[in-house]
């Protein structure tokens, strides 16, 4: 049963040489074949775990750490690969419209999209399956290698440069990344995750190498104030890879530093640390909203709002530490944390589709010109406003069930402003989805540009089934996988007041999207202004890098001095 | 100071000039060459902490060597690719600047 551990490694990857080697201009065949049995298999992998008392464990070539290498499949691991398989066939489903070749010769972008749409694939799995700390770096190298050229498929100079600035600045990351590797195989001799977790003491070589490992996967994960790649590269992109790029691609170093901080080095972080790192999240979640609120192309404001949603995924960390013991708990805040995760990645792959369909039936993504897209594309503008939902969080899903378990942690361990920035977050997610609603509602300005193809019928399809996917997440009995409170689950029929939860951001979002949003040629707020130049002047190098350093030396004083 | 207290110090020298030069050339190849430098910096440490092993009695522990022959690897292949983007956006552009306002700046400057 835990071969199957490695056939989910090699059947991406093998698809993709074979691909590679044979498929010419049928490419796409080779990946659509490999999708199902991929999928399969990360569902079997799952359903071996429900069965299995601990996690599945694979030694490669039969030896076992420290001298081998072993592949580890956990509840974390099982989840994520099975939204993964899911999240990347339907996206596949969705590029069947954009990426056939067209006969008779080959074309050069179908081509590299399936190859490297399976070999992201295969990388995802092995950042979810490996269980030393060496592997995740060459896991991470691989996932940055092939979601790069999908950044610049289309090679517009724009797009080239955003790939250029994303690898760069993700190369950055994943140095310092290494410089903690081996730190800690100095300190220890080993990098397998449970041998480090029993040898790590808190001493200064330790203490920097986390907070340097730390630094790296903030920066390949954009988390604020980091991102100066992420809102060009998510937007310039083809849909579907801008769907790959923002739903899975975030959360590869995001899976990474949940391992290192939960399963390395629990007791290593400390109280402050993890304050530090919830107030970045805390953070992006506030700018970031504020920003999407700024933009003028509807491509940008949902990138802007992936990097309020990497905030999300983040805020648990301080909800996670147990002052008790002083270690981070794998408890509700964590699965409250995946919870969000897995989320926005299907929600948030739709919203990328759906957007992309906009701009294919309108020749353009202006929020202000997308004045009768219900019109001229119904469903894609349905599966939009869905998928916004999907992210403010209706009681059934996945988001509502992610939120309720980190109030209920804030509650717990008496941290309330984070229950604050919670809320806060919805109202501005809100705000954001109601400022493209309105402008989506209002008449047609002109004729949408003639020569646009009708969408297929597939596309819509596979992003609406994303999107409904995300809506009902929080119905699933996730009991044999998670460690989750038994009243949590399938939390009873709609009542009032989980109604009234979802309701009240989205009436005090309208005031906020009629003061901030940004709207014809209305002068802006200063405040505004000042957000917006803010904003510039963290996408450039200078600034980021400044930022790279200050975070890791905040993360390092935290730890030192903060326990 | 013994040979390999020097090494260590060089090391960390590397990074440390490798980690100004990626943050503060606005040229694309300058960066490269520095995250290079940088990563020099980062090998030469892990040949550091192999001689930890040689406390085991071996010449040198040979894990970190594998780690770094890895990494070798692996900071080969991102330099060839971020290279190849480098040659393409220069063929399509002309230019190789960064700034992400670039393409629109020029175009507004063509129609002027």
């Amino acid at each position: 049963m835990t071969s199957l551990l490695v056939w989910s490694l090699a059947v991406p990857i093998g698809g993709a040489l074979l691909a590679f080697v044979v498929g010419g201009r049928r490419v796409h065949w080779f990946a659509l074949a490999t999708l199902p049995i991929g999928l399969a298999i990360a569902i079997a992998i799952a359903a071996a775990l429900s069965r299995s008392s601990g996690p599945l464990l694979y030694l490669i070539g039969g030896w076992s750490p420290p001298l081998g290498v072993a592949l580890r499949a956990d509840w974390l691991s099982a989840i994520m690969m099975v939204i993964t398989a899911v999240v990347i066939c339907g996206i596949a489903a969705f590029a069947c419209g954009d990426f056939i070749s067209p006969r008779p010769a080959e074309a050069r972008r179908p081509f590299a999209f399936w190859i490297l749409l399976l070999a992201l694939w295969s990388a995802l799995n092995l950042v979810f399956l490996s269980g030393d700390l060496f592997t995740l770096y060459v896991a991470l190298e691989l996932l940055v290698f092939s979601a790069v050229p999908l950044v610049c498929l289309d090679g517009r100079a724009e797009t080239l440069r955003a790939a250029l600035r994303y690898l760069l600045f993700a190369l950055l990351g994943s140095v310092l990344y290494l410089v903690g590797t081996g730190l800690l195989y100095g300190a220890c001799g080993t990098l397998d995750i449970d041998l480090l977790a029993a040898c790590l003491r808190p001493e200064p070589v330790t203490l920097v190498a986390a907070s340097l490992m730390t630094a790296g996967l903030l920066a390949k994960t954009a988390l604020f104030p980091l991102y100066l790649w992420l809102p060009a590269a998510h937007a310039g992109a083809p849909p579907a890879a801008s769907a790959v790029l923002s739903a899975l691609v975030v959360k590869g170093s995001f899976f990474v530093a949940v391992r290192l901080w939960f399963f390395v080095m629990p007791a290593l972080p400390g109280e402050a640390a993890t304050q530090v790192m919830s107030a970045l999240a805390a953070a992006a979640i506030v700018f970031a909203s504020l920003l999407a609120l700024r933009q003028d192309r509807l491509k940008l404001l949902v990138a802007y709002s992936t990097l309020a949603q990497i905030g999300y995924i983040f805020l648990m960390f301080a909800l996670a530490f147990d002052e008790g013991s002083g270690r981070m708990v794998q408890g509700s805040a964590l699965v409250g944390g995946m919870m969000q995760a897995i989320s926005h990645a299907t929600a948030k792959a739709g919203m990328f589709m759906a957007a992309g369909m906009i701009y294919a039936s309108l020749g353009h993504d202006r929020i202000s010109e997308l004045g009768g897209i219900a019109r001229a594309a119904p469903l894609a503008a349905l599966t939009f406003l869905l998928a916004g939902l999907a992210l403010i969080g209706p009681p059934s899903s996945g988001v509502y069930l992610a939120k309720t378990l980190l109030l209920r942690a804030a509650d717990n361990t008496g941290q309330w402003w984070w229950a604050g920035v919670l809320q806060v977050g919805g109202v501005l997610t809100s705000a954001y989805l109601i400022l493209v609603v309105a402008h989506a509602l209002a008449p047609m300005r002109r004729a949408p540009t003639p020569g646009h193809a009708a969408i297929p019928r597939l596309q819509q399809a596979a992003a609406l089934a994303l999107v409904l996917c995300s809506l009902v997440l929080g119905l699933v009995p996730w009991q044999p996988w998670l460690p989750l409170p038994v009243a949590m689950s399938g939390h009873g029929p709609l009542g009032l007041a989980a109604l009234w939860s979802m309701l009240w951001p989205i009436l005090i979002g309208v005031p906020v999207a009629y003061l901030l949003g940004r709207r014809g040629n209305r002068r802006p707020w200063r405040v505004a202004l000042w957000l917006e130049d803010a904003d510039r002047l963290l996408r450039q190098w200078p600034t980021a890098g400044a930022s790279l350093v200050a975070v890791a030396v905040a993360l390092a004083a935290a730890m030192f001095f903060g326990r | 100071m013994n040979a390999a207290t020097l090494a260590g110090l060089s090391g960390a020298a590397l990074i440390g000039l490798g980690l100004y030069g990626v943050l503060t050339h606005p040229h694309p190849l300058r960066k490269l060459l520095s995250f290079n430098v940088l990563g020099s910096g980062v090998f030469l440490m892990f040949g550091i902490i192999a001689r930890k092993g040689a406390a085991a009695g071996l010449a040198a522990d040979p894990v970190p060597q594998a780690l770094v022959i890895t990494g070798i690897v692996i900071a080969f292949s991102a330099t060839a690719l971020a290279v190849a983007l480098l040659l393409r956006l220069f063929a399509v552009d002309r230019s190789a600047t960064l700034r992400p306002d670039a393409t629109i700046e020029r175009n507004d400057r063509s129609d002027a």
